[in-house]
């Protein structure tokens, strides 16, 4: 291969490095409306009066909209596929506030500081209901967030269930009776935010045409289009949603956060608006984690093989239930798939409370799986006196193996039977082992006041949804043998753009620098479900594999008509026979725009799939605990990671590189506390901490050689899968260094100097 | 309000209200590569160089820039040739989504110009201010640290 594997410069890299403008905010509009939402202050209440009469005499207020401007309609903002697998239940203005940060209006106004002063006129009287911040609570209590009528999709409003899931294989309570050994434990995982350094910014138009444009920062430009549609009560026809560059998403993007109030402003003025979030809203008008409360139970023979795992799953929905359904049901897949045992059972529900809204962000529901399993693996294999490298080479799913949860947990509904083809979890671990230092540090002496310990976890993830997402590409031609690759594949800021026009040119055997790629534009590009799940090498980037493809057939037969020799056959970039004729790719391209056989050549193809192969990823951190702050120190990371065939070595590796930290800050420095009326407290990114230049502790990142069948060129997916396994990796180093297991996240140095102080009394 | 101070080698004159935040105006010019991320001085996107220092254009009133000078990254390259910072963070896939890579640029640049013994440290340092959620900082750091080595060993100032 050519292309494929080299460490090709991005194809948007000089725009970037030149700052540019390329963002979504960096174009300007005449006589552009400022939109700000007033957010709820309190956590639930009715509104039972509103006046908006001052805000709308203030001078440079355009518009005040209230919840009385909208007729009730129902839907989600999650930017999934279609029917939604989860609940509609949420108005783009409701009577009713369910967290601190619902929106209560929106205002449109001359100027940003017009529209923040206008937010203030507003007079609201809430008539505040009982708040319920705890799950359990939640599924007893007799207080409904969701009663009325007409939301749909949600299990059982009057027990707040937003949604559940349950499945089981074999017997599990029969399988853990005659088990040798069972390990149990409880875990939980927090309220973390996805902190994109660019904020969520919609801007929209009407063209000359009177049509709607959004240019939007979004993972999801087609659900954006089909949602705002949807909620406008506009035919789709009269919508263009425009994707540029994207200053990080993370899923914090894969969601319709505000478009459709722009869109509101924009068909009611006719005048372009503009939205963006403050960095205090992103923070808690945004979307977040959901929080799970996670309890597994392990059961094992006498020769320390799996003979049942028992999953239960409290998922914290928050205020409304987007990804509700499936964030949970992709703990219960990933935690699944990890491990080979006979009997294996889920149950979990998906529950309301007041308290910010639950979204997707990378990993989605698997690091709220990894972290409770990894640490059980570790407690059973101490328990056991086993290597705990060891232990998991003993369980892991191998190549062949049917990984039966895939077929019985699906994108809510029944999913499609799954076979691995392709896994490298053991060479990671192997590979690992060696990086680390494992033997060594693990066996070390944990005297004095700084104790050093490792610790490993190993995790999957997939790629893409099976059975639904679906990604297509256009491909044309030009005359001087480059082409045009147009994909509705969104490119967040991963590179996926270079990614794909490193497949199209491997396949048309040019260089990337002939590839220019257009993405993620409604109106030029066709349909892709777009930026999530891990999908966009595996889905859209084996559409632009066959798109290259049928465009390379149509080049062949356009070349063997002009040498008029059906023999012909592809060399490079010209078609030649066995007579000693040729010709070059750009004659054919030429020939066929001006002067024989007149047509375009161009190849065009979708592509969806019933398999997404998991990508697998061992970690081990090494940890230095501080005896006497319970501090924890992380001082090196090492990321072995099989995705398959890497296309680009520079890119993937960048992919590793960013989602250690961000799962080292989920474990150790990013919170999201809330007082007791379920008011946020971290704000800003000076309390909400998110990793810096100094706090990285070394990293070293490795792929190991592996090769999927049924991915474009052997890949597989990168995007999520470094995000899992590091929380449990470092909660295992503490147990190494101090005899502490941390089973609440993130790790608080006074639980680490509880626990030391009550192991070693004295 | 008029002020008037050198921006990216050209001298200009800015009408500002009274708390107009460099950001602000510099956004409303058009200089793009100056971005908005936390309006707290916390993430470092609109990091530009007051008279060779890396600051917070969000932090920095336009009434105190009289007589000064503002760099951004614009200044850096023609648009033939990349300033050596630039080359290296394309080289290296330093830059992802490129959000931050301006402000990272800038605030390596102001290290530079300290004249200071370059070590992955004071790179780390200089980029402290500078908050990505995409890279983890390795390839920054390497980008930096690669081109400034070469920069004070040249004895140039890049």
């Amino acid at each position: 291969m050519k292309v494929i594997g080299q460490d090709t410069q991005r194809v948007d890299g000089q725009a970037l490095v030149r700052g540019n403008a390329v963002f979504a905010d960096d174009i300007k509009l005449n006589n552009v409306l400022h939109v700000k939402i007033l957010h709820s202050p309190v956590a639930h209440a009715k509104i039972l009066k509103i006046d908006v009469s001052k805000a709308q005499a203030l001078e440079g207020v355009v518009a005040v909209f209230t919840h009385k401007d909208f007729k009730t309609h129902y839907y989600t903002t999650a930017g999934q596929g279609y029917p939604e697998p989860g609940p509609r239940d949420m108005r783009i203005l409701d009577s009713t506030v369910r967290f601190v940060g619902d929106r209560v209006a929106f205002v449109a106004a001359e100027t940003l500081e017009i529209a923040e002063e206008a937010l203030g006129l507003i007079e609201v009287e809430y008539d505040e209901l009982p708040i319920i911040f705890d799950v359990e609570k939640a599924m007893t209590s007799d207080i409904s967030l969701h009663s009325e009528t007409g939301k749909t999709g949600i299990h059982n409003a009057a027990k707040n269930v937003a949604a559940h899931l349950d499945a089981e294989l074999g017997d599990v309570d029969k399988a853990i009776e005659t088990s040798e050994h069972v390990f149990e434990g409880t875990y939980s995982t927090p309220f973390v935010q996805m902190a994109s350094i660019e904020p969520h910014i919609s801007l929209t138009w009407l063209d000359e045409n009177n049509r709607l444009v959004i240019r939007t920062s979004t993972q999801v430009p087609f659900h954006v289009r089909r949602i705002v549609a949807e909620v406008m009560g506009i035919p789709v026809s009269r919508i263009r949603v425009i994707k540029p560059r994207i200053g990080g998403g993370f899923g914090g993007k894969q969601e319709i956060l505000n478009e459709e109030l722009v869109a509101a402003v924009t068909l009611n003025t006719g005048r372009p608006a503009r939205i963006e979030y403050t960095r205090a809203e992103e923070l808690f008008a945004a979307r977040l984690r959901h929080p799970e409360l996670v309890s597994f139970r392990l059961g094992f023979d006498k020769n320390q093989v799996l003979t049942s795992i028992d999953l239960n799953i409290l998922e914290n929905c928050g205020a409304y239930g987007p990804h509700a359904l499936t964030v949970m049901s992709v703990t219960a897949q990933k935690a699944l798939s990890m491990y080979k045992a006979p009997s294996i059972r889920v149950n979990g529900d998906g529950v309301y409370t007041n308290l910010p809204i639950g979204g997707a962000y990378r990993g989605y529901g698997a690091p709220q799986a990894f972290f409770p399993l990894e640490s059980l693996m570790d407690e059973a294999a101490n328990a056991m006196n086993i290597d705990p490298i060891e232990l998991r080479l003993k369980n892991i799913f191998k190549v062949g193996d049917d990984i039966p949860i895939a077929k019985i947990l699906g994108e809510g509904r029944e999913g499609f039977p799954m076979v691995l083809y392709s896994t490298e979890v053991a060479a990671c671990l192997k590979q690992g082992r060696e990086l680390s230092g494992w033997e060594q540090l693990r066996s070390e002496k944990k005297i004095g006041r700084y104790r050093r310990g490792i610790g490993v976890a190993v995790a999957g993830q997939g790629s893409g949804i099976p059975g639904i997402d679906m990604g297509s590409a256009f491909i044309k031609m030009n005359e001087d043998a480059s082409f045009n690759l147009q994909v509705g594949a969104t490119d967040l800021g991963t590179g996926s753009d270079t990614a794909l026009a490193q497949i199209a040119a491997e396949v048309l055997g040019v260089s990337v620098e002939k590839i220019i790629v257009y993405s993620s534009d409604t109106d030029m590009t066709p349909f892709d479900t777009g930026a999530y799940a891990s999908s966009t090498i595996y889905i859209s980037g084996s559409a632009v594999k066959k798109a290259a493809e049928n465009c390379k057939t149509m080049i062949l037969e356009q070349g063997r008509l002009l040498l008029g020799n059906a023999a012909a056959e592809i060399d490079g970039t010209f078609v030649k026979d066995r007579k000693g004729q040729s010709i070059s790719f750009e004659d054919i391209c030429i020939k066929s725009f001006y002067t024989d056989e007149q047509k375009q050549i161009m190849g065009t193809a979708s592509h969806m799939s019933y398999d997404s192969p998991p990508p697998f990823n061992a970690t081990f951190a090494e940890v230095e605990v501080d005896t006497l702050t319970g501090t924890v120190r992380v001082i090196k990371i090492v990321s072995v990671t099989d995705a398959g065939q890497i296309i680009n070595p520079k890119m993937a590796e960048g992919q590793i590189e960013g989602g250690i930290p961000q799962a080292l800050g989920m474990t150790l420095s990013e919170f999201m506390p809330f007082d007791d009326k379920g008011r946020p407290i971290n704000l800003d990114f000076n309390s909400y901490h998110i990793y810096t230049a100094r706090d990285m502790p070394e990293l070293v990142v490795r792929f190991a050689d592996s090769h999927e069948p049924t991915g474009p060129y052997g890949a597989k997916a990168v995007a999520e899968i470094p995000i899992n396994a590091p929380a449990p990796a470092v909660t295992n180093a503490v147990y190494n260094a101090v005899g502490v297991r941390i089973k609440h996240l993130p790790i608080r140095p006074e639980e680490i100097l509880g626990a030391i102080s009550r192991n070693e009394p004295n | 309000m008029t002020i008037q101070f050198e921006l990216n080698g050209r001298l200009v004159q800015a009408n500002s209200l009274p708390g107009t935040t460099l950001l602000e105006y510099l956004r409303s010019e058009e200089i793009h590569s100056v971005k908005h991320g936390c309006d707290h001085g916390e993430c470092g996107a609109c990091t530009v160089l007051l008279d060779s220092s890396s600051v917070n254009a969000c932090l920095i009133l336009m009434h105190t820039v009289n007589g000064r000078k503002i760099e951004t990254l614009e200044s850096f390259s023609t648009h033939e040739e990349l300033h050596p910072l630039q080359k290296d963070f394309l080289n290296e896939g330093a830059a992802q989504c490129g959000f931050c890579t301006p402000g990272m640029i800038l605030s390596l640049e102001a290290l530079d110009r300290e004249g200071a013994e370059i070590q992955e440290a004071n790179v780390r340092d200089a980029l402290n201010g500078n908050l990505c959620r995409c890279t983890g900082y390795v390839k920054p750091v390497m980008a930096g640290l690669g081109t400034l080595q070469k920069s004070s060993s040249a004895g140039g100032d890049s």
